[in-house]
């Protein structure tokens, strides 16, 4: 099964999955994976397409709800709940657990709108000022401050590529999660913007946890702290990314990161 | 070493190339003249409708002075004000009156055929403003229905050679008639008037559309957003694509049956018509409807539900008003078919003769394309430009509400 490194540090863990199991009908799209996602750092899920690691992110945020045929077993816990237990709130868990998509999707309203959204619907401000003073942080997080400061009222999908990747992320900061996946944040993005995203989460690195997918190897060793290699719905080799990327122990993960196949 | 001719520079090539833009070129050629067809055929018939239809909005009047000082008919100005001021100028002996002073003016054989209900004109005039009961005025009053074809150069000879003496003497003109606007249906064409078919249709459309919309609109929501895919919904689907073709005049039938079964005080009223026009309206609505929610990007839905909006919310903030501006152009096309729908209404007795315009949602009534229908069935030649003037009016309302559809339309319309 899978092989985890023996020299992780002991972590707090903000969340863990155990012997997870996706079906799409009768498919198994991914095969009874455990890992802890740690609080501190940026988890980086790398794997050849079609490996299930974007639906393993969706389960963290049971995204994979809005798909019929979508089946999960086992747990997944959030600060030590299960996430899939009857009862739990699926409104309040993204709100804590924030999604970052492959393609950025800015609501087609204003910039401003875009970001105090998720506040507003959340009750999180108490007033104009406040609501504002949300959009204002959430954009500086996100560093789009300094572009749209003076044109916060046009439309959120006049921006460019990279700026509406920012704005999402600045509209996931907004409600304050605990946790933010990134679903192959940079895919769609020229390398300047795909520079900017990657300064940007070594900048949220410590305040939120993060877990990104991404098809580049680069990306992955530039940015995380640990990085889980999934191949056909399993997840191979999970540890630290310097030991993935220079010193895997399994010969698939060697194979995929020497680019013998990807 | 002999030189390789590239594949696109030889003979057969640029041969192909030629007949591919001829090609074009006949598609082109072909598509213009659909569009010019199209567009001459329109102009052909509104040009029809509006050269007819002009004769629609006047009528045949007789000029007659009235010295209403000499009449000794009293009127205070405030009881003027209040209903039943026309009752008490006909008790004062006002048709007669104006019955003299037409025979007077223009004789007795001309003064026959004055329009029974001319005095009411005077009457309204005098409520309008009570100080010309003071002064002598000129009133252009509605000759009878055999005097106007007679002015037309139609109907008896007897009528053509009076029509003939009295425009010689400057007696006789055909004028604009502004009461066609405010008047309703009569048996005499010099009186009719389109406001109680005008008002019919509004009260009805109304009726159709806050029916039809939300309950379409919700309709589409559900089956798009919430439905399992399964074999009812696919059933529900079938029925209700069905359910737009079906023709208009069963649903007619379904409303005599039903509505008129549960309300049988009710023939002949638009909230009727209405619910009626509103189950054949609705299901063009649910497909339109179904098709712009559709239409709206995932991704969007994906972006509201990862930020933790509700399911609820997702579906109002979001894919309603992206999917809005599909939504209205599938109730414009469906609200211009029951505007102009006749057949369903035929069946719940909304083509009754209603000589006043209908005071509410519950008063007998009838519709404009209805009113076009009965009068088109009408012997007397008056009714002939009655007819054009009235579908001008159908066509005029169609424009203003399509018009504001669109308007609508336009105003929601965002890119993503």
């Amino acid at each position: 099964m899978t092989v985890v490194h023996s020299n992780l540090e002991n972590v707090e863990a903000k969340m863990s999955a155990r012997d997870v199991s996706v079906f799409y009908g009768d498919k198994k799209a991914i095969d009874e994976v455990s890992i802890d996602i740690p609080t501190e750092y940026v988890t980086a899920f790398i794997g050849p397409s079609g490996c299930g690691k974007s639906t393993f992110l969706r389960t963290l945020n049971r995204m994979n709800d809005t798909i019929p045929s979508a089946r999960v077993e086992g747990a997944i816990e959030l600060d030590g709940q299960d996430i899939y237990r009857s009862g739990m709130d699926v409104v309040q868990l993204r709100a804590r657990v924030g999604m970052v998509f492959q393609k950025p999707n800015p609501f087609p309203k204003s910039i401003y709108e875009n970001i105090a959204y998720g506040p507003k619907i959340h009750g999180l401000a108490e007033g104009k000022d406040e609501l504002d003073a949300i959009v204002e942080k959430s954009l500086k997080r996100a560093g789009l401050w300094e572009e749209v400061k003076d044109r916060l009222q046009d439309s959120g999908t006049a921006l460019s590529g990279g700026q509406q990747q920012r704005l999402c992320i600045a509209r996931a900061i907004a409600v304050d999660p605990e946790v933010i996946l990134m679903d192959e944040p940079c895919s769609a993005l020229d390398p300047i913007a795909t520079a900017k995203i990657e300064e940007l989460i070594a900048e949220l690195n410590g305040r939120y946890a993060i877990v990104i997918v991404t098809h580049s190897m680069q990306q992955a060793a530039r940015v995380s702290q640990r990085t889980a290699f999934f191949h056909l719905g399993k997840m191979v080799e999970y540890g630290r990314t310097s030991d993935i990327f220079t010193n895997p122990l399994e010969q698939r993960t060697q194979d995929y990161i020497t680019g013998r196949y990807g | 070493m002999t030189e390789r001719i590239a594949p696109t520079r030889t003979p057969a090539f640029e041969a192909r190339l030629k007949k591919r833009y001829a090609a074009e070129r006949r598609f082109r050629a072909l598509g213009l003249g659909a569009i010019l067809f199209s567009v001459a055929v329109l102009v052909f018939l509104l040009g029809t409708m509006v050269l007819n239809g002009i004769g629609g909005f006047q009528r045949v009047e007789l000029e007659i002075p009235i010295d209403l000082s000499e009449a000794g008919i009293a009127a205070d100005p405030a009881a003027m004000q209040q209903t039943g001021a026309v009752q008490a100028l006909e008790a004062q002996g006002l048709r007669d009156v104006v019955q003299f002073y037409a025979q007077q003016e223009l004789g007795e054989e001309a003064a026959s055929e004055l329009g029974g209900q001319a005095w009411r004109d005077v009457a309204a005039a005098i409520i309008a403003d009570p100080s010309i009961l003071h002064e002598k005025a000129t009133f252009s009053l509605p000759a009878s229905a055999d005097l106007a074809s007679g002015y037309e150069g139609e109907g008896s000879p007897e009528m053509q050679a009076l029509a003939q003496r009295l425009y010689a003497e400057g007696r006789i003109a055909k004028n604009f008639d502004p009461g066609f606007l405010s008047r309703s249906d009569a048996t005499n064409p010099q009186q009719v008037g389109i406001w109680g078919a005008l008002k019919g249709s509004m009260l009805t459309m109304l009726v159709t559309l806050l029916l039809a919309f939300p309950i379409g609109v919700l309709a589409a929501l559900y089956l798009e957003e919430y439905a399992p895919k399964n074999r009812w919904t696919d059933m529900i689907e079938l029925s209700i694509n069905n359910l737009a073709a079906v023709p208009s005049i069963i649903f007619g039938l379904l409303g005599l049956a039903v509505f008129l079964t549960l309300f049988p005080n009710l023939r002949s009223a638009p909230v009727i018509g209405g619910m009626t026009l509103a189950l054949m309206t609705m299901p063009v609505i649910v497909i339109a409807g179904r098709n712009a929610i559709k239409a709206v990007p995932p991704s969007i839905r994906d972006g509201a539900l990862a930020v933790g909006a509700s399911p609820v919310q997702v579906v109002f903030h979001h894919v309603l008003p992206l999917a809005l501006p599909g939504i209205l152009t599938g109730t414009i096309i469906g609200m211009a078919r029951a505007l102009g729908e006749t057949a369903p209404l035929l069946m719940i007795g909304m083509r009754a003769f209603v000589a006043t315009p209908p005071d509410g949602f519950t008063s007998p009534a009838t519709v404009l394309p209805m009113q076009i229908f009965l009068w088109s069935d009408e012997i007397d030649r008056g009714f002939v430009e009655r007819t054009s003037a009235a579908i001008i009016v159908l066509l005029l309302f169609l424009l203003v509400m399509n018009g504001l559809a669109i308007y609508l339309r336009n105003k929601f319309e965002k890119t993503w």
